[in-house]
């Protein structure tokens, strides 16, 4: 079973909030791997990706640097559209 | 299979009936913790997938109502919403929590969320912490599912139900699907609440003032409600159903009895004829009470003027309340009891400065003499509808002569203001007081000089006797009509009336009581007054009995010393009339 990491940042203004948080769930549960986020630093933790209250609960702020990590048959795709999420900042101005 | 429970309330429309519940007002409910038996998780898991469904089929609705009305952004805290309902961990955590410890579903919902809830609350980003409302409020969707149902779906039952209420808003009866509503029971209530109007005039089963009702209720538990004995039971067992399944047959049954008998005298097997008469408080009680077979009102309580409404009545409203009931009697007669209101939750709620002993303070007749504008008001519309039928007028508790002198000071006022407007009213209509408090009780052949007849009042008679509030649990087995006290006030009241030749009836609650019909019929008493529901029965005895078996009773119980004695021997008594009653 492939396993792909990413390194991103969260880049936008209001960090994981309830509608990011959202859109970055629904986009998960598109694919069938098994997904993490997890967060180093000061206050560690990690969120499967596909429960927007992990998410939410991962408090991850503006300049968070997390790691993605996909686990299954469509791993690659899935780590890839994530990380465009993060980097198209979920579409906030 | 869940617990059974019993709750006693006070019935306020007869009649019992066997159904479903749907609990209105689950709104800000607490959940206590509740289990269910390992066998029933299966069940609460069903339960709680369709909630689930439910409040994903409402969020779904919402969003695109509240995008289209409020733009995208707005709606989008809907999506979240949604996503909660979805999330696997708080799915899993609310599943484990039903199959491992055998929580009901809106338990484990309710608990889980809250969790959750509470942990967004200690995080430091503010954001979060304003999260919080909406798990609640996700909280809430899914519990008004499992527990209750949204108003709108009330127009639109597809079976029989018995609603369940805090308390029942105008504007929820209103959505009601009046066919499948088969009773009522509330949390909170009184005889003039909403509630027992409707379902009075919907001529089902209600019971309110049920404490902690729907905290025990949920929707879809099967429920019994019994009008007649103010007593809900939730989740029956198998022999308080088919108990009250043969209750309701039963009463279908006497229904169909009575129904021959209503038309048939209330006499003895001797001849000997008395009037049964109904106490009401709506006019629209008398249709029922007249099939019932009352030949009157004997006690028309004029109380939900002053409650049903956020203002004092008005001379008119009275008025078409009394021409109401004048119309529905035929020319029977109604006997109107003045304002009877001061010792209650209402007034007390009300006035400036609650008072320390309300029993014993400002209440009835007292009250409408330190009030009398308001008082006249009353009066007036009762003497301009005097002309329109057989209108009775009693004044309620008076303690001294001199307080009935004075009310019939101010009913001369308000005649002698009437003939200057030339308004027409009957002078000579009968004037009546209500004997309920010993120091009357014990002037009654005084009394009896002044008034054209007596009403004793036996409930408020037994409590001021006896000095028990029967309302307090814990002194409440102290109340007893069976009291020799009380007996012999009784009986020298109906003797002083004889005397006197006046007319005196009981329409306490003691003349609805078949056990207590022997003996008050020995006494004398030539007018027995009850609620409509209580009339067959009583009727029956009557017409099963003779005056001198009678008397011959009430000569045996006034001999008795104690209300043992005397519930023992009358209870014999009815055995020998009445075999399977008793």
């Amino acid at each position: 079973m492939p396993t792909v990491r990413r390194q991103i940042v969260v880049s936008n203004k209001l960090g994981l909030h309830a509608r990011p948080a959202m859109q970055l769930v629904d986009l998960a549960n598109q694919f069938q791997s098994r997904m993490v986020i997890h967060k180093g630093g000061e206050e560690p933790g990690e969120a499967d990706a596909k429960s927007v209250m992990q998410v939410i609960i991962l408090a991850a702020t503006e300049g968070t640097e997390l790691e993605i990590e996909a686990q299954g048959e469509d791993a690659e795709a899935a780590a890839e559209k994530l990380a465009e999420l993060f980097d198209s900042r979920f579409g906030e101005e | 299979m869940r617990v059974m429970d019993i709750k006693k309330g006070i019935g306020v429309s007869p009649g019992v009936c066997i159904s479903t519940a749907i609990v209105l007002d689950a709104e800000d409910l607490r959940v206590p913790r509740r289990t269910v038996e390992p066998a029933a998780t299966g069940n609460e898991l069903l339960r709680l997938e369709a909630a689930l469904q439910a409040a994903h089929a409402d969020l779904v609705e919402l969003r695109d109502r509240i995008s289209q009305s409020h733009g995208k952004e707005i709606a989008g805290i809907f999506e979240f919403h949604q996503g909660v309902l979805r999330d696997p961990s708080i799915l899993k955590q609310i599943h484990d929590e039903i199959t491992l410890k055998n929580s009901a579903a809106e338990y484990a919902a309710s608990s889980v969320l809250r969790r959750y809830a509470q942990l967004f609350q200690q995080m430091p980003d503010r954001y979060l912490a304003d999260r919080v409302k909406d798990l609640y409020d996700v909280e809430r969707r899914l519990l008004r599912h499992l527990i209750g149902q949204k108003h709108e779906d009330l127009l639109h039952l597809d079976h029989d139900v018995v609603v369940i209420a805090h308390d029942l808003l105008p504007s929820q009866t209103a959505a009601l699907d009046r066919s499948h509503v088969r009773g009522f029971a509330t949390d909170v209530g009184g005889r003039t609440s909403h509630t027992a109007i409707v379902a009075r005039a919907m001529g089902i089963p209600a019971v309110v003032g049920v404490e902690n009702l729907t905290d025990a209720v949920n929707g879809g538990d099967t429920i019994i409600i019994d009008g007649n004995r103010g007593v809900v039971i939730i989740n029956p067992d198998e022999e308080q159903l088919v108990e009250h399944r043969e209750y309701e047959r039963r009463l279908v049954k006497l229904e169909a009895e009575l129904a021959g008998l209503g038309q048939l005298p209330a006499e003895t097997r001797d001849g000997h004829a008395v009037s049964v008469m109904a106490n009401i408080e709506f006019s629209d009680e008398i249709d029922d009470a007249l099939r019932r077979g009352a030949q009157g009102i004997g006690l028309y309580r004029t109380e939900f003027l002053y409650l049903a409404s956020d203002h004092e009545p008005s001379e008119e409203e009275h008025y078409a309340s009394y021409v109401d009931a004048l119309r529905r009697l035929e020319g029977r007669p109604l006997v109107i009891r003045t304002l009877d209101l001061g010792a209650d939750k209402y007034t007390q709620a009300k006035a400036r400065n609650p008072e320390r002993n309300p029993f014993l303070g400002d209440r009835s007749i007292r009250l409408c003499l330190h009030d009398i504008p308001m008082f006249k008001r009353q009066l007036r519309a009762i003497m301009r509808a005097s002309v329109l039928g057989d209108v009775r007028i009693m004044f309620p508790m008076v303690t001294t002569l001199m307080e009935l002198r004075q009310a019939k000071m101010v009913l001369n006022d308000v005649m002698e203001e009437l003939e200057d407007e030339g308004v027409a009213f009957r002078r000579d209509l009968p004037l009546g007081a209500m004997i309920e408090v010993p120091s009357a009780a014990l002037m009654a052949n005084q009394f009896a000089k002044e008034v054209n007849f007596f009403s004793i009042g036996t409930n408020d008679l037994i409590q001021y006797t006896l000095a028990v509030d029967r309302t307090n649990e814990r002194v409440a087995g102290l109340f007893c009509p069976a009291h020799p006290a009380v007996l012999a006030l009784l009986r020298d009241v109906i003797r002083a009336a004889a005397r006197n030749s006046i007319s005196c009836s009981v329409c306490g609650e003691m003349a609805g009581e078949p056990l207590y019909t022997l003996l008050l019929l020995g006494l004398g008493l030539t007018i027995f007054s009850m609620n409509g529901p209580d009339i067959p029965e009583v009727k029956k005895i009557i017409r099963s009995t003779t005056m001198e078996h009678a008397r011959q009773v009430a000569r045996k119980v006034m001999s008795f010393d104690s209300e043992r004695q005397v519930m023992h021997y009358l209870r014999e008594q009815m055995r020998k009339i009445i075999p399977d009653a008793y």
